[in-house]
């Protein structure tokens, strides 16, 4: 056993645990280190294909900012979790029969498949410089090689990319936004469009004396 | 033994179906099906990145990078719904998300 496959063994199994302890984990917040656990060892899988780029966008985007996320709503929300474990036992036969389900059916597809004829052409005349990824070593590296493409021929991807990011942005800024009633807030207009008259009052002090609030 | 194709695909299907039955399992707890999507988001990249690699063609890994983006808006979507219905309702049951149908 080559030390590639050891160490896709063991990434496949921290990977395949991680998710059963997810979906089944009695508290929340465990199920949420699950699922960083789980980020983490498919970042280790993408390391193994090649795909160093993936690999650290998953540690970045998902663990550092998507299960934090996660991590901060489980934790702000106050929730009885118990209540809403009641009924677990009821769906397990339920979920059991469609996981097995489902496992079948992908399994006749990856049994079942091969390469269409087309598609040998088609790795014959890869994107633009991607082939020389794995094959020759002193070509672009993966990042180099994503670059390249990623930002000519699928510029527009990218764009949409930041576009769906910065809708995204709006639009959970606007679903949390609330107007608090009762706090006191400064208010600009007022402060600069306040007239000498209403802000300075000139008197005229009697010598000795002084004058009464 | 060589690393082929097939275990990575075979990985991803596990993956796949785990989080579809935790979304069955955990019918009441709406940030676990989050979650689960999240999984099932996980293994389809996987899918993309075994294909990418084995066949040679980097476009795998710029459609992974999109889903990747995808799954990214749709948790903060996902979980600013989630923190609205909790002050509306003082809870996060499915169940109760009956509020329009009355």
């Amino acid at each position: 056993m080559t030390f590639a496959s050891l160490a896709f063994y063991v990434f496949a199994g921290a990977t395949i645990g991680a998710g059963l302890g997810v979906i089944l984990a009695r508290n929340p917040v465990h199920s949420v280190l699950f699922l960083i656990t789980a980020f983490i060892s498919v970042a280790g899988l993408f390391v193994l294909m090649g795909a160093e780029y993936l690999a650290m966008l998953l540690v970045v985007v998902y663990v550092g900012a998507v299960a934090v996320l996660f991590l901060f709503v489980v934790m702000m929300l106050d929730v009885d979790f118990e209540e809403l474990k009641k009924g677990f036992a009821d769906y397990i036969p339920l979920a059991v029969i469609l996981g097995v389900v489902l496992i079948v059916e992908i399994g006749f597809t990856v049994a079942a498949w091969r390469f269409t004829d087309s598609a040998e052409l088609a790795r014959q005349h890869p994107s633009p410089t991607a082939g020389q990824v794995v094959t020759d070593p002193t070509g672009p590296n993966n990042v180099e090689s994503l670059g390249l493409i990623l930002y000519t021929d699928y510029i527009h991807f990218f764009q949409i990319a930041g576009m769906i990011l910065l809708v995204a942005m709006i639009g959970a800024i606007l679903l949390t936004f609330r107007e608090r009633v009762g706090i006191r807030k400064q208010d600009v207009t007022s402060q600069v469009g306040r007239k000498r008259a209403e802000g300075v009052e000139v008197v005229s002090v009697p010598t000795g004396k002084g004058i009464q609030g | 033994m060589e690393m082929g194709l097939g275990h990575y695909l075979t990985l991803a299907a596990f993956l796949f179906s785990i989080g579809a039955a935790g979304i069955f399992i955990n019918r009441k707890n709406v940030i676990i099906i989050l979650m689960s999507i999240e999984l099932m988001l996980l293994s389809v990249n996987i899918n993309l990145v075994a294909f990418s690699q084995f066949l040679g063609d980097m476009v795998g890994q710029v459609f992974a990078f999109m889903v990747l983006t995808v799954a990214a808006a749709e948790a903060a979507i996902g979980l600013a719904i989630l923190v609205t219905f909790f002050r509306n309702r003082g809870d996060i049951s499915v169940d109760g998300a009956n509020l329009m149908k009355n």
